[in-house]
């Protein structure tokens, strides 16, 4: 099998170890949830630490609460199959559950965590490779190389943000709380991501996501999920598409939010669909055809890429089955819609 | 073949069998299951090497420098290796000899081998690997079969002298043309099958030692150890009978052990030049790259047939991608035409295959070798010719059944044929009279039927001694241990040696031992490929333990003072059917043999008949039995999405007997579930730069257990005349309907007709926007 190249690993007791140990090492640290990703990429050679520092013996790190107001708060270690099964998230936050539950395959939603599924590095078909393969073509855009392979001449890197849950957090207006040498500061997720390939997120080196806060939801919460992928498990998203409904109380709705990963460095919003979709009614035809027109506005907004497998073309045409889709099912208080 | 041979379809004592036929665990199932088999990465020996291989980067290449001496110079490293200390070329096929251990002059494809260093650990030795300035002059790559049929330079094998081309046969069995001129109906069209690989769950690994008297040992995880034997004994140098190759467990091979690799050469070298034993063991991306799996093939076909539906002539021109070296390639070649002509009969029939090398991983045999694409061009085209003619699917098979104890057009000798009842078992299961053009929109049902070797007369190398030999010895505690140099690559096949053994002997199997695929124990059998080892070794145990059970019998009648045919040894005992008051347990009549008559043992063999038509190539895929599989699935097509799902299988398979009819499920069910996978989902695929396009267990796509269909499997038993007490192969004849039965399917949930693999979704949505650009919802 792959080797794993040395490392020394820190097991920090404290957030405070954790940060000091991170700024103590710069660039040589890297932070270990469950390590589905890390580890791969290290035996990629996409990652080289020196010390690797766990965040497993830091017992606060896995918490899943839902605090007085209402706020769902989860530790950055929580792991995905712990935030998809609870009744609590099933009920209040749809959409993350579904979107956590449909990370991977069931062991590696045991192992892997929300706050590494968070601060997944960016995937394309390019660069998740061994080192022997990526020097075979000269490296790439991402790592050791200067060109790319998705765009010719593209002098951007387009690895596309592949973690399920990025979507369904941005969506749901979530915000992260990132320790750092400075204390901590709380970031709202939809400000983390960037568009850049390389490093597609807004942290500061030396920052550690310790927490995810979720706000609460109104009863007329609704949340969907939807996967495109080609098998029924293990693989990441081809596509993915989170929903958010807020209907009022006449069952109309009053706001909505759809948001898209897998197509490029930073989960997509669609623009305007709450305009489309507010004042449908689902299970009514005016919902029906608001959701096919955003799924239309959708399918214009994409771009899919020839960065994650698959073909792109393909993807494209899924764009505006899967929004629609997942809008179906967010209003009729289903999901998630996998297989696509 | 002698009378030795043939054994019969009865039980040996009496009515019924004892262990036949029963749903025996596996020999070595608990082994396997709770981690306590060895496989040949489990195996460590005192002051063990770590071997890496340092791979080509270029998919085609001259090699104009190799320099080691920075690799040598590290510490840790005992031994560097390319390819001029194996120079002797080898290969599978005798007559194809045209691989290295290590690249002598020319790269072939991205991940060929160019040196290997063995190290103290994995990390020294991949340390070192990095440290071989090796400078190549790249040349130009051939990735299109078809330029390379063209394209005769650069040639990628200058030594061979015809161009690009691996292999060409063209055969021709009646008068074709005159026959597709007088057909009703001719069908003609374009098929593509994709590459695809094996992906056993362990990867390749390999441990060597050379002793200080000059013996070489390998452990190697191969499914031929009797290649392995012979090709380390070319290329090294030595004499076969100081080698010694042993196969430990192993961890599935589906054809791609079958060849002899580098990296058991390698590990050999190694531990020769180091005095220190040496493990090669290869990472997933290693096992993409040494391939050997299923050739890319695109196919033309014209099926001509009579109003009624019979066939009148089929016509086929096939070109086969064979990536950088031979391998199999010229059974291959004749394969793909040669294994065609079953179950249905042919008047007249033409194939014209040609293999070309290009600058890919090489292909070779994978489950169903060489017959599983022309199978899914042929069963789709026979289907399209029963919609012309007005003919249900299964109805037209049925029209145009050949029957059994007959011969093929091109000369190859059918024996049981149970084919009819495969058909007549899938219509029943899976309710198709019912249902089949009935079902709502985007559901369909798809029918296809094959046939298959169990085995084959073509010895690989031309020899006149028997394909499977076995030895069995007896211990005085009532144990009998069978030598075998079958190798057990999952399927079962030592557990039938133990099942057989204990049938004749009237014992528990659990009393049979089987020590396997050790060439200083066992006597030769040609390896697990083809389809054989039941039938051959199968063979080869009865006549081993008829001998045995003779001098048994006799020493017991002797000692009795009764005739032998009084003497019956069942249920671990030894009775008098005149006397029942008269018995001995198995271990006293052993006692009492072994002091009557001398040390006891037997040995037996097995060797096919004459067979094959008489033409050059007519004994490749001419078989002592075949085997017959019909498939029905059920499939589901989103019409919005592309996407099929197919929700059951209902495989029915002829394989003679059943010897343990849950092995055989399970070869049936793994067969349907693989074919499945190569249809829907899987894809050897290699992008422009020559690269593998994702040489791991993630972008390779195997299906998970959610994708995996309800598969049935329908056992019928025909009871071959010449099989192991009528048993046929079970583990790759059932493959073969699976992908065309899932595109007719498809065109009876949604009226389009798939002929190009895999059929991705975006393959379903292209061909129902080109069928009704305004209908989608019209159907079937």
């Amino acid at each position: 099998m792959l080797r794993l190249p040395a490392f020394e690993l820190a097991r920090p007791q404290t957030v405070e170890e954790a940060v000091a140990l991170v700024a103590e090492h710069g660039e040589a640290a890297a932070v270990l949830g469950g390590g589905t990703d890390l580890l791969p990429n290290m035996k990629h050679g996409l990652v080289t630490p020196r010390v690797v520092v766990s965040l497993a013996s830091i017992p606060e790190l896995d918490a899943l609460a839902v605090a007085e107001d209402g706020t769902l708060v989860i530790g950055a270690t929580c792991p995905l199959a712990v935030l998809a099964s609870d009744e609590r998230v099933v009920a209040g936050w749809p959409a993350l559950a579904q979107a956590a539950g449909l990370v991977a395959s069931p062991q590696l939603r045991n192992s892997g965590t929300l706050g590494g599924n968070v601060m997944l590095d960016t995937r394309c078909r390019w660069i998740n490779q061994t080192h022997f393969w990526r020097k075979s073509l000269g490296f790439c855009l991402k790592k050791d190389g200067s060109e790319c392979h998705v765009v010719a001449g593209g002098s951007r890197c387009v690895a596309a943000a592949s973690n399920d849950s990025a979507p369904a957090l941005m969506s749901l207006g979530a915000v992260g709380v990132f320790a750092g040498p400075g204390g901590r500061r709380e970031l709202p997720l939809e400000s983390l991501w960037t568009t850049d390939g390389i490093r597609n997120k807004r942290t500061d080196p030396g920052e550690l996501l310790v927490e995810v806060r979720v706000p609460a939801t109104a009863d007329g919460h609704r949340g969907a999920y939807g996967k495109l992928r080609d098998r029924g498990s293990i693989d990441f998203p081809l596509l993915g598409c989170a929903v958010r409904l807020e209907l009022d109380e006449t069952g109309a709705v009053g706001g909505a939010d759809v948001v898209l990963v897998a197509l490029q460095a930073r989960p997509a919003r669609l623009r305007r669909c709450g305009e489309q979709l507010g004042g449908t009614t689902p299970g009514k035809a005016d919902f029906t055809a608001a959701a096919a027109a955003v799924a239309e506005a959708a399918r214009r907004q994409a771009r899919p890429l020839a960065n994650v497998p698959g073909d792109p073309d393909y993807r494209h045409a899924m764009v505006p089955v899967l929004v629609r889709r997942t809008l179906e099912a967010a209003g009729g208080g289903g999901g998630p819609v996998h297989p696509l | 073949m002698s009378a030795r041979d043939v054994h019969g379809v009865e039980p040996p004592w009496g009515d019924a069998f004892s262990v036949i036929g029963k749903p025996h665990r596996k020999v070595d199932g608990l082994a396997k299951a709770t981690g306590q088999a060895l496989y040949a990465d489990d195996l460590t020996l005192p002051g063990m090497l770590h071997a890496k291989t340092l791979r080509s980067p270029h998919a085609h290449a001259r090699i104009v420098s190799v320099d080691t001496s920075r690799a040598e110079a590290l510490e840790g490293v005992h031994g560097v290796i390319t390819g001029a200390d194996l120079p002797t070329p080898y290969g599978v096929i005798p007559w194809t000899p045209d691989e290295h251990a290590l690249a002598v002059d020319r790269v072939r494809f991205v991940g060929d081998e160019v040196a290997a260093v063995a190290a103290v650990d994995e990390d020294t030795a991949l340390a070192a690997l990095e440290l071989i300035d090796v400078t190549y002059e790249p040349l130009h790559a051939f990735l299109d079969p078809h330029e390379a049929a063209e394209r005769g330079e650069p040639a990628i094998h200058p030594a061979r002298k015809k161009g690009n081309v691996s292999k060409h046969v063209e055969l021709e069995f009646g008068d074709v043309e005159a026959a597709l001129a007088d057909a009703d109906v001719v069908v003609e069209g374009d098929y593509f099958f994709h590459g695809t690989t094996h992906a056993p769950i362990e990867p390749h690994c390999a441990l060597a030692r050379y002793s200080a008297d000059g013996l070489l040992t390998v452990w190697s995880s191969t499914q031929i150890t009797h290649y392995v034997h012979r090709t380390l004994s070319a290329v090294l140098g030595l004499p076969a009978p100081r080698i010694r190759v042993v196969q430990p467990c192993l961890g599935g091979a589906f054809g791609g052990k079958s060849d002899p690799f580098s990296f058991e050469l390698c590990a050999a070298k190694l531990a020769m030049l180091t005095g220190r034993p040496v493990k090669m063991l290869w990472t997933r991306e290693e096992v993409f790259y040494a391939h050997r799996g299923r050739h890319p093939m695109h196919m033309h076909y014209r099926t001509g047939a009579d109003a009624s539906g019979r066939l009148r002539g089929v016509d086929a021109r096939i070109l086969i991608d064979g990536g950088a070296y031979s391998s199999f390639g010229l059974v291959t070649t004749y394969y793909s035409g040669q294994l065609l002509t079953g179950p249905y009969d042919f008047p007249s029939y033409r194939f014209d295959s040609t293999r070309v090398f290009t600058n890919k991983p090489p292909c070779g045999p994978k489950r169903g070798h060489g017959s599983v694409q022309p199978r899914f061009a042929f069963e789709v085209q026979l289907d399209e010719l029963a919609e012309r003619v007005g003919l249900d699917g299964i109805e037209i098979r049925r029209v145009n059944f050949q029957g059994s104890d007959t011969a093929t057009v091109n000369g190859q000798r059918i024996t049981s044929n149970g084919f009819a009842e495969c058909l007549d078992a899938v219509e029943r299961a899976s309710g198709w009279k019912d249902r089949h053009g009935k079902l709502p929109l985007g559901r369909g049902l798809g029918v296809a039927g094959s046939m298959y070797i169990t085995g084959t007369n073509y010895p690989v190398y031309p020899n006149e001694m028997p394909q499977a030999g076995i030895q069995l010895k007896v211990d005085r505690s009532g144990l009998v241990t069978c030598f075998t140099g079958g190798n057990d690559i999952g399927q079962g096949s030592n557990s039938v040696v133990a099942y057989l053994v204990a049938e004749e002997l009237g014992m528990d199997h659990r009393d049979v031992r089987v020590v396997a695929a050790d060439t200083d124990l066992c006597p030769v059998d040609l390896g697990a490929y083809s389809s054989r080892v039941t039938f051959m070794v199968g063979n080869a145990a009865i006549d081993a333990a008829r001998k045995l059970r003779g001098a048994i019998v006799g020493a017991v009648a002797g000692e009795w003072a009764v005739p032998a045919e009084r003497v019956r040894m069942v249920g671990g005992a030894v009775l008098d059917l005149g006397d029942p008051e008269r018995a001995l347990t198995t271990a006293e009549a052993f006692q009492l043999a072994e002091a009557r008559l001398d040390t006891l043992g037997s040995t037996g063999s097995y060797n096919t008949p004459p067979l094959g038509g008489d033409y050059r190539g007519g004994s490749i895929g001419a078989s002592p039995a075949y085997s017959f599989t019909a498939h029905v699935v059920e499939a589901e097509v989103d019409v919005e999405t592309g996407r099929i799902t197919v929700s059951d299988a209902w495989i029915a398979h002829d394989c003679g007997r059943a010897l343990n009819p849950m092995l055989v499920a399970g070869q049936m069910e793994g067969s349907a579930y693989m074919g499945m996978a190569e249809a829907l989902l899987e894809h050897h695929e290699v992008n422009r730069f020559g690269l593998h396009a994702g040489p791991s267990l993630l972008d390779y796509r195997i299906p998970t257990s959610v994708d995996t269909p309800e598969l049935h499997a329908l056992i019928v038993e025909s009871l071959d005349p010449e099989g192991p007490y009528g048993a046929k192969e079970a583990g790759e004849g059932p493959l073969h309907p699976a992908i065309p039965a899932i595109s007719n399917a498809v065109f009876d949930a949604v009226g389009i007709r798939l002929r190009h693999l895999p059929f991705t979704p975006a393959k379903v949505l292209a061909a129902l926007a080109e069928r009704a650009p305004s209908a989608a919802g019209s159907g079937s």
